[in-house]
This record gives structure tokens, C-alpha cells and sequence, in this order.
């Protein structure tokens, strides 16, 4: 009886989720179906249908990988999100280790501090940081964004790998050192293979961010070919009342493949810093 | 096979009950050790001072100056902020920022909700029906809303085509060029944007909910109803409120979703804090109004941030 109206539920929630599949996911198919279609049928007013009807092309791709500046905004983008990652998550790693583990006078300050610095959103401080990126001779290079980027992605992941930290059994440290370890051993052997599943999220979600923020390159970068990705596209593919939408649609959808990709592999990394960063108290 | 094990992935309250910002009790060998725990914390410290407090302070500055491109700052005192409440596009931004916030987050948080409940039932295919719904929040915004504007585009946008085949429109609506209709659009792209984060949060919250305890109120009779207004509400208040705080700072402060749907028009009736004051400083070149217009952003993080961490304290204590 009870399993019965368990199983009903169960369906009945399925039916409940399928309008919402639908409003989710839509989108994406619509890009993926005009990607593929050619432009009589993209501009066909008349015929509105769900599938290409008129014959798939891969003619947008080749365009935007040829005709387009689209292969260097991605290997900007693949740059810049690297690099910052790699940076971000050094420097979070060392600071969330020595706010959880080694406690100094204003360490609790500085936690808070971070806390704070973590709900800054980027465009509250976008202007006066084109000034100061100006004064260091950096603008309108990949450089102005390796710089920047760590500022909103240190704190996230600081905050993200202190709770990691903090599950660490501190008495697994000690034990270690009074069987002869040194410091550095404790740190590499013990405490960072420990934490790797806080190291992997905080590394997918500086990549993630990094690989989609827009207002920072929007602003710092000024060339065509020191575009990023997201900045590219909307800033060079949309031409006035040339319709580019084939084309367009392409580079949305290969834009974003990288972090697609990132976050299927590892989902369930994924969903417990999505948690965890936002949840956490 | 209980639910519980495979959620566990979504830890809750990782930091084991500590206060936010009071350090845990030292570790034994690095007892007398404060100067390598500041060397530990300096890069990140040099990062939040250089490149957050300091642009924060030089943003306060800018908006006291007449700074325009190129040219050297003049001190006016207030007066880019007095000029700016007696122009109308700021009183707009003002009204429209407070719309788009407050109607986005209800809509984002009844439907998480709403959301939520339906996925804690679904047990089979879980990982597959996670990866779809959380898609819309995985990819760059720029990008998925380039997607939507094609779907809002009047004549060849597949929304109106769709509702005049089904009979439901005879006029094309005027999405993006009509004041109303294109504050329905950006409002329903970030609610797409951000549902799958309130969902996923909640639903980690809800199955956090000891089964036992809704065993424990049907056996002394309590109906549906009962058992959500008593039980899953009241123990789910502290992640509602941590994710709704969170959201109204980065709803406020959003630039990406006007910014590709409409530029902040049509006649500003979308602009937001970010894109009126990206068109100000950037577009037009007069700085100082511009980060004078993002400063407005300020008292939401202070407001957020504050209450934020009195949930914690409360939480924790």
C-alpha cells in the first residue's frame, strides 16, 4: 500500500518535472537546431517547425572557425581561465590552510574579511578597476584579466576550501609529526590529498568563472583579437541588421562546450561547492 | 538503498558548527607559529587589499569628481549623485533595478521550491535529471541569453511564431521593444538563469529533514499540509534565507542578461545599476557619474552581508 503510493508519487513528480525540463532545456535545442539550419530556413518566417527540415549544414561552423576571429577568442579564453585558475586556487588553498589551521591575531577578522569580499559582485568594482589595471600598464591585455579575475574568484574558493580544511582531523596532522614527519610532509602527504576533493571543486569553479565572466574583458579589453570568448561573441558577431544568427548560435554553443564538459565529468564535485559556496555558515 | 547516502554529496553546514570567523583551537605544532600562518594568508590578503578594498575606496573618490576619459578629476563633492537623483534614466534604474530584483527572486524561490519537492520524490535517473536541470546555471550567461534573444527576436523568434500557431496571439508582442514586455523578458531569462541554484540548494536542505520526524507528526495525524507549513518551512528557514540573501546581491548587481537582451532599453526601461553605470562611465567616458551609479550597488552587500552573518551566529550558537 505504502510502496504503491510511493511509486505514484514518484510518477507524479516526473509528470510535475517534465514542463520544467521543457522551459530548461528548449533554449539550448532552439541553438542547436538553427546552428544547423541554413538560411532560408532560419529566416523562413512562414514555417515554424521543431527539427531541420530543409537539410543539416555545417556552414555556420566552418564560417565562424574561418571567417572570424572565433579560434583566437577561444585560445584567449583558455588562457586567461587557466593561468587565473591556476593562480586562484594556490593562493586559496594557502590562505584557507592558514586560516583554519594556524590561527594569528586578526585571522578571525580576515575570515570575515573574505566572507564579505565573497558577495562583492564584480560590477560594483568594474570602473576603478579599469583605472587601476590602466596605471599598471596592463589594459587591453590578457594580462588585465589574469590580474583581475583572482579578485572574485579567491575569495569563493577560499570560503569553498575552508569548510574542506575544516573536516581534516587535526590530530591526524600531529600524529604524523611525532612519528618524524616534517611540516612539508604533513602538508603534502597528509593535509592536501585530504582536501583533493575541495582542491577539484575550487579548481572547476575558477575555471568555470573565469571562462564566463564578461564585464571585466568587456571593459579591460579594447582589440579584436585580445577578446575573450563571451566578449567576442557579443561584441564582434552581432552585426547591426546583417543577420547573423547561424553563425552566432555556433559560437554561443562551442563556447561553451569546455565547462559543459568540466561539469558533466565531474558533477557531483559540481553540486557540492554549488551548495557549500552559497550555503555554508 | 535511502536517499540519504547519495545526497550526502551536498554537505550542509561543513564547517562542523563553528562560528563564521572565530579560528578553531590551534593545532599542537603550530602552537606559537603566527607569523607562518600570515604568510600563508598574505598572498590572498595582498589580492583583497590591491585589487578590492583599495578600488573600493578609489570608487568612493571617483564619485566625488567630474572625472571624464582623459581628462584629471575635479572635486565637486555630491554632486554627481544630486545630478543623477534629478535625472530621470537614474530614477528609472532605481525603480527597475528594485522590480527586476524583487520579482525574479520571488518567482526564483517559489519555484526552487516548488522544484525542489518534485526532485526529492524522483529517485530514478537522478545524476541525468541533476545534469539537465542544472544546465541553464552551468553555461556562461553571455552565451545562453544570445540563445534567448534569438527565441524573443519579434519576426523570426520562435516564442511569438509558436504563440500565433497556437492561436493564442494575433498581434506579434513586442518583446524587447516595448517597455513592459521587455522587463517580462529579462525577468524570465533570470529566472531560467538562476532557478536550478535555488532548486539544488533546497532540495539539499530538504533532504537534510530527519524522515523520523515526518514519520513521527503522520502517526499523530498531521495531513500534508500540516506536516509542510510545521516541519519542512520552519527547518528549512535558515537555507532560505542564506540563498535568497545571496541572490538578492547578485540579482541586483546583474549586467550580462540586459546587457545582451536589451542594452538597458527600450528607453531605459531595463537598465540596472551595472548596465546604466557600464553606458555612463564606459559608453559616454564621464567616469565619475558612472562609479557613482555602481556605488549604488553598495548598500545591498552591506545589507546582505550583515544579515548573512547573523543567520550564521545564529545558527551557530
Amino acid at each position: 500500500m505504502s510502496a504503491l503510493r510511493r511509486r505514484v508519487g514518484m510518477i507524479g513528480a516526473y509528470v510535475g518535472l517534465l514542463p520544467y525540463l521543457g522551459f530548461a532545456l528548449f533554449p539550448f535545442y532552439w541553438m542547436l537546431l538553427t546552428s544547423l539550419r541554413r538560411n532560408a530556413e532560419i529566416y523562413d518566417v512562414t514555417n515554424l517547425s521543431f527539427l531541420v527540415q530543409k537539410g543539416t549544414t555545417l556552414q555556420h561552423y566552418v564560417f565562424l572557425l574561418t571567417r572570424t576571429q572565433f579560434p583566437m577568442w577561444f585560445w584567449n579564453s583558455l588562457v586567461v581561465s587557466i593561468v587565473a585558475t591556476g593562480l586562484s586556487v594556490v593562493i586559496s588553498t594557502a590562505a584557507a590552510y592558514g586560516l583554519v589551521r594556524i590561527p594569528f591575531r586578526g585571522s578571525a577578522a580576515f575570515s570575515i574579511g573574505i566572507f564579505v569580499t565573497y558577495l562583492v559582485p564584480p560590477t560594483l568594482l568594474f570602473i576603478p578597476l579599469s583605472r587601476v589595471v590602466t596605471a599598471l600598464g596592463l589594459s587591453d591585455s590578457l594580462l588585465s584579466l589574469i590580474v583581475t579575475y583572482p579578485t572574485f574568484v579567491v575569495p569563493f574558493c577560499t570560503w569553498l576550501l575552508i569548510s574542506y580544511f575544516a573536516t581534516i582531523p587535526k590530530e591526524l596532522e600531529e600524529s604524523a609529526i611525532v612519528d618524524g614527519a616534517t611540516r612539508r610532509q604533513v602538508l603534502m602527504k597528509i593535509v592536501l590529498p585530504l582536501a583533493l576533493p575541495g582542491v577539484v571543486t575550487a579548481t572547476l569553479f575558477s575555471f568555470t568563472l573565469a571562462w564566463g565572466e564578461f564585464i571585466y574583458a568587456m571593459t579591460f579589453i579594447a582589440s579584436g583579437t585580445h577578446k575573450t570568448l563571451t566578449a567576442g561573441t557579443v561584441a564582434e558577431l552581432i552585426r547591426g541588421d546583417v543577420f547573423y544568427w547561424g553563425p552566432l548560435m555556433a559560437g554561443a554553443l562551442l563556447a561553451s562546450v569546455p565547462v559543459v564538459i568540466a561539469y558533466g565529468s565531474l558533477m557531483d564535485y559540481y553540486v557540492s561547492g554549488l551548495v557549500t559556496g552559497a550555503t555554508k555558515y | 538503498m535511502g536517499r540519504g547516502r547519495a545526497e550526502a554529496t551536498v554537505p550542509l553546514n561543513t564547517t562542523g558548527g563553528r562560528p563564521l570567523g572565530r579560528p578553531p583551537a590551534a593545532s599542537l605544532f603550530w602552537r606559537g607559529q603566527e607569523v607562518t600562518g600570515f604568510l600563508f594568508v598574505l598572498p590572498a590578503a595582498l589580492l583583497v587589499v590591491g585589487l578590492v578594498a583599495y578600488p573600493f575606496l578609489y570608487a568612493l573618490l571617483l564619485s566625488l569628481t567630474a572625472k571624464q576619459a582623459g581628462v584629471a578629476g575635479q572635486f565637486v563633492g555630491l554632486r554627481n549623485f544630486t545630478d543623477l537623483f534629478r535625472g530621470d534614466i537614474f530614477r528609472h534604474t532605481v525603480r527597475n533595478s528594485l522590480l527586476f530584483t524583487g520579482v525574479a527572486v520571488v518567482f526564483k524561490t517559489v519555484l526552487g521550491l516548488g522544484l525542489a519537492l518534485l526532485l526529492r520524490r524522483a529517485t530514478v535517473g537522478r545524476r541525468v535529471l541533476r545534469g539537465m536541470i542544472l544546465l541553464p546555471w552551468v553555461v556562461p550567461s553571455t552565451l545562453s541569453v544570445l540563445g534567448w534573444w534569438l527565441l524573443f527576436d519579434p519576426l523570426y523568434g520562435v516564442i511569438n511564431m509558436g504563440l500565433s500557431k497556437l492561436g493564442l496571439i494575433t498581434h506579434r508582442i513586442p518583446w524587447l521593444s516595448d517597455p513592459v514586455w521587455a522587463m517580462a523578458a529579462v525577468i524570465i531569462v533570470n529566472v531560467w538563469r538562476g532557478l536550478p541554484f535555488f532548486a539544488i540548494s533546497f532540495l539539499a536542505g530538504l533532504v537534510s529533514i530527519p524522515e523520523e520526524l515526518y514519520e513521527a507528526a503522520q502517526i499523530d495525524g498531521a495531513g500534508k499540509v500540516a506536516c509542510f507549513s510545521r516541519i519542512t518551512v520552519p527547518l528549512l528557514r535558515p537555507v532560505l534565507g542564506v540563498i535568497i540573501l545571496y541572490s538578492i546581491i547578485m540579482t541586483v548587481s546583474d549586467f550580462n542578461i540586459v546587457y545582451v537582451l536589451t542594452r538597458g532599453g527600450p528607453m531605459h526601461s531595463t537598465h540596472l545599476f551595472a548596465t546604466f553605470a557600464y553606458e555612463m562611465g564606459l559608453a559616454s567616458g564621464d567616469i565619475g557619474k558612472g562609479a557613482a551609479i555602481s556605488l549604488f550597488i553598495f548598500p545591498f552587500l552591506a545589507a546582505v552581508a550583515y544579515l548573512q552573518l547573523r543567520i550564521t551566529r545564529g545558527q551557530t550558537q
